[in-house]
């Protein structure tokens, strides 16, 4: 090859790189290492993490639930790990068509018109809902609920901060839930959208109806946020409520907890706003001899062509998770999913009627919730807490890092994965560190 | 072979793939009450296990990938993905750790993160890394965030973002975002930013030059440094868009150009699997001077313990619901580790030598617009083909009935009928040749039989696709029969 090129050493190949940048010591990195030693070194790596002995009740975002083993099975496949998005659809149909099916899933989950094919987490889902309402509204108030996750509130401050556009929170109401009085209040003819959390950051289920007539009251759009999309398998679709945009987090479809991603964000919309719609999307279309096809389709809007006036700057995106949300919900299916969303939020108001009946507890909302709820402790959580941990717990999560005002409160999720005698013990231990003190 | 249906097609009412143990508190029947509750999930499938398993099964049959062949798609460094890495990223403690677990029972985790940070920078050359953004989009975002950032503070943000015609799409969308107006600098005759162009457009209005090196064309942009001096001179910053560090890893690095930030696509360089289009991890680098702005938290250790900063007043916030794609972070932490000093400088070594192969073999029968010697990827056009009737799209299609995926045809947006050509170092002299006689065979058939390649491919699951009433139609999801107006 190098006698091809015409080149008697490999140097040779960097000759136009100057001198001086050249690199003239070498880079500090361990030696390199076999298979073998690095499996060895990574396990002992997971040995200093020790999260998998403790019964935890975390949620806030990231959900523990079952996956169904196929999930796994199927999609690490390597002709689905190891080709790229697909740009040429004669030979990427099978990515193609569980996109298309990923879009079908997600519209009949959320009742809305189109979806994408994937934004990278929930928070930038969020992110790209708020800065699509901004191009269609042209309009600079976005008004945010102050239970919409606390994480992703920041990250659409982010996003927006060197937009011109300007956030104004709403606050809770004593149940829990969005507070309308103070959206009135807000609510002017500047508002480009509402953004709301449901169930929201407390875990409590909004009246998407209500807020939503608000918002359109002056022409501004609802924008749903989803991070637990297992509830959608109970709960009325949002854009059967008078959502304009569903944006949320695929999580809790079939990806493992993974400290935080690779996560799923997914976005739907209705059919009008499809020109300020980011993201790749897969449409049906027929090939030369008349056969069913799929390829990307729309794609004016994107960056490749559009560039700077595109409608997102995103290329690639979170495909293979959404492949994996593809298979756990047709695995679960129809009936599956509704299962799904019945035992969780079976078990945890067993949970809560349990836990709020032990003396120093208090249910801090009394809004409906599905598989979370916030408790708070006369003691304060902080305490609680350490007990709970040396007995091999986690409890929930500490509101107070997020909400000064609920310093003594803690998150508490409760999915299918808790078996009863779980909750129990949870329970029972609880009691004894509420005396404990 | 089978055309497989849609899943929505084949759903027959009663099946079922899954079943949870019976629930094991006593169930509320009025626990829905007062709640908005849906009926059915109306067209949600209904199918058995095995239904699934051949469903996916036959679909993925039908994709090229790289555990099936050669992927020399220009930009995107398809190579191949060992296989280990997704044995170690599947290791329980790492993929089952909730995101708020308490720091002391996820040290392991943080120790990645930590030690991945301080290998990029060492490797770049940079002096710390934040590797939250999610793919390079979002890390050229963030990149630019910081520089503003950094200018607000001093009282001007200001409005302008310098970018070469060759750039990749995402770089003016990303300036953009950002809150900047784009300024296209022209290429010169040897494809690289032209000095005096820079000079000229160089004000106190422009935050930054973005930069890719080696370029779009696979050109080393030789100025880099003399270019740095001239944003510096002017109070601005220098990003490099670093999706092209297969070439450099190991050779040099762009701290030593006195670039000021980078971001690199571990989906690329670092092997991580492309799954069909993402997960990807787009970490940003930076000097010194902008490290206060990087999103929060960071990690940091003391006392031999690792733990989360978000006490960062300057910093740009949050641009991750957490921590950024922490799965994929692992297996290209895991591909650094196995290769070690010696070995990444080999893949970019190898990665350079492969390009150059192919471009000599082919540059008597494929048009190189820029004669300029090229690195990673090269150029090619249709130009000699066209004359034929026969453009990059025929030649990307009719390298479909030879097993082979095409090279990258979107851009750079300088090269009329581009054929971007990346192999990678992972392919061997043989996998190489097969792409070479195949790129000569199709020149030939232009020639001869022009036909034969415009009408291809000719052996797929699906032939020619038509993408124009698929824009102007849209179907962008299945509908039940009865239901389709
Ligand atoms: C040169 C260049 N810059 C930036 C990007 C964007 O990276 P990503 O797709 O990871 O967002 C790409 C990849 O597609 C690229 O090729």
């Amino acid at each position: 090859m190098m006698a091809k090129i015409g080149i008697s050493s490999l140097d040779e190949l960097f000759s136009t790189i100057p001198k001086d940048i050249m690199l003239k010591r070498e880079l500090n990195v361990p030696s390199p290492m076999t298979e073998l030693e690095l499996i060895q070194l990574f396990e002992k790596i997971t040995q200093k993490n020790n999260y998998q002995n403790y019964l935890s009740f975390l949620g806030a975002g990231a959900y523990s639930h079952v996956i169904p083993y196929i999930v796994d099975y199927l999609s690490s496949r390597g002709e689905f790990i190891s080709p790229y998005t697909p740009y040429q659809p004669e030979v990427s149909q099978g990515t193609l068509q569980v996109i298309f099916e990923f879009q079908t899933l997600i519209c009949q989950l959320t009742g809305m018109d189109i979806a994408n094919a994937s934004l990278y987490d929930g928070a930038s889902a969020a992110a790209e809902a708020v800065l699509m309402a901004h191009r269609l509204k042209g309009k600079s108030k976005v008004i945010i609920a102050k239970t919409l996750h606390p994480h992703y509130r920041r990250v659409i401050q982010t996003y927006v901060k060197n937009l011109g556009v300007e956030i104004e929170e709403i606050k809770y109401s004593e149940t829990g839930e969005f507070d309308l009085k103070d959206l009135r209040k807000k609510l002017d003819d500047k508002t480009a959208a509402v953004v709301f959390q449901s169930p929201n950051f407390m875990g409590i289920i909004e009246n998407l109806k209500k807020i939503s007539d608000l918002a359109h009251s002056v022409q501004a759009l609802s924008i749903v946020v989803v991070t637990e999309p297992v509830s959608l398998g109970i709960l009325e679709a949002p854009g059967k409520l008078g959502a304009d945009i569903v944006a949320g987090e695929g999580q809790s479809f079939g990806l493992p907890l993974s400290f935080g991603g690779p996560y799923l964000g997914f976005m739907a919309c209705c059919q009008e706003y499809i020109r300020q719609f980011p993201g790749r999307i897969a449409g049906q279309t027929k090939d030369v001899d008349g056969k069913r096809g799929f390829v990307l389709t729309l794609s004016t809007r994107e960056q490749h062509i559009r560039r700077e006036r595109a409608t997102s700057n995103i290329c690639t995106n979170q495909a293979w998770c959404a492949l994996r949300a593809t298979i756990f919900l047709e695995t679960l299916g129809r009936e599956g999913l509704k299962e799904l969303a019945w035992q969780n939020i079976q078990k945890a108001n067993y949970a809560l009627e349990k836990l709020s009946q032990i003396k120093g507890i208090k249910r801090k909302f009394k809004g409906n919730f599905f598989n979370e709820f916030v408790l708070e402790f006369s003691g304060g959580f902080e305490k609680i807490s350490g007990f709970l941990r040396k007995k091999g717990i986690i409890g929930g999560l500490n509101l107070g890092e997020y909400y000064p005002e609920l310093k003594k409160c803690a998150l508490v999720c409760v999915t299918e994965m808790h078996k009863r005698e779980e909750i129990d013990k949870l329970a029972a231990i609880l009691k004894e560190g509420v005396k404990e003190k | 072979m089978i055309r497989e249906p849609l899943i929505f097609e084949i759903s027959e009412k009663g099946k079922r793939a899954f079943s949870l143990p019976e629930l094991d508190v006593p169930s509320k029947k009025d626990i829905l009450r007062n709640l908005p509750v849906r009926d059915e999930i109306e067209g949600f499938p209904q199918v058995s296990e095995v239904e699934i398993v051949r469903h996916f099964t036959r679909l993925s049959q039908t994709n090229h990938c790289i555990d099936v062949g050669f992927y020399p798609l220009g930009s995107c460094t398809m190579k191949y993905n060992p296989k280990i890495n997704e044995k170690i990223a599947s290791l329980l403690e790492f993929n089952s750790s909730h995101p708020a677990a308490p720091l002391d029972l996820v040290q392991g985790n943080l120790e990645v993160l930590k030690t991945t940070e301080e290998l990029l920078a060492e490797l770049t050359g940079m002096d710390a890394f934040s590797l939250q953004p999610s793919a390079g989009a979002q890390g050229e975002l963030v990149g630019m965030m910081l520089i503003r950032a950094y200018l607000g503070e001093r009282g001007n943000p200001r409005k302008i973002v310098l970018i070469p015609d060759s750039a990749h799409g995402t770089n003016p969308s990303s300036a953009h975002l950002c809150g900047y107006r784009v300024q296209e600098i022209r290429s010169n005759k040897k494809g690289t930013i032209d000095l005096k162009s820079l000079a000229q457009n160089m004000t106190e209005e422009v935050a930054a030059l973005m930069i890719t090196n080696p370029n779009t064309l696979g050109v080393f942009e030789v100025d880099i440094k003399k270019m740095a001096e001239i944003v510096h001179s002017k109070g601005g910053f220098v990003y490099m868009d670093g999706a092209n560090m297969n070439a450099l890893i190991g050779v040099c690095r762009p701290g030593d150009m006195d670039v000021d930030v980078i971001h690199l696509n571990l989906h690329k360089t670092f092997s991580t699997p492309h799954g069909g289009g993402g997960p990807g991890s787009g970490p940003v680098g930076v000097k010194r001077m902008l490290k206060p702005y990087l999103p929060l938290p960071i990690i940091e250790r003391k006392d031999g313990k690792y733990f989360l900063n978000f006490d960062r007043p300057k910093s740009i916030g949050k641009v991750h619901s957490f921590y950024g794609n922490f799965l994929v972070i692992v297996k290209a932490l895991a591909y650094i580790l196995s290769l070690g000093y010696e070995g990444l400088k080999e893949v970019s070594e190898v990665a350079v030598l492969n390009s150059n192969y192919i471009r000599k073999s082919l540059e008597r029968e494929y048009y190189l617009k820029y004669k300029t010697p090229t690195l990673h990827e090269c150029v090619f056009s249709d130009k000699f083909q066209r004359e034929h009737g026969v453009g990059n799209i025929d030649i990307a299609k009719r390298l479909i009935d030879f097993g082979l995926h095409p090279p990258t045809m979107s851009f750079p947006l300088i090269v009329r009928g581009a054929l971007m050509t990346e192999p990678t170092e992972t392919e061997s002299k043989r996998d190489l040749d097969l792409f070479i006689d195949a790129m000569k065979q199709i020149s030939k058939e232009a020639k001869k039989n022009p036909e034969v390649v415009r009408s291809a491919p000719h052996t797929s699951y699906v032939r020619r696709l038509d993408e124009t009433s698929a824009a102007r139609n849209p179907v962008l999801m299945w509908m039940e029969k009865k239901k389709i107006k």
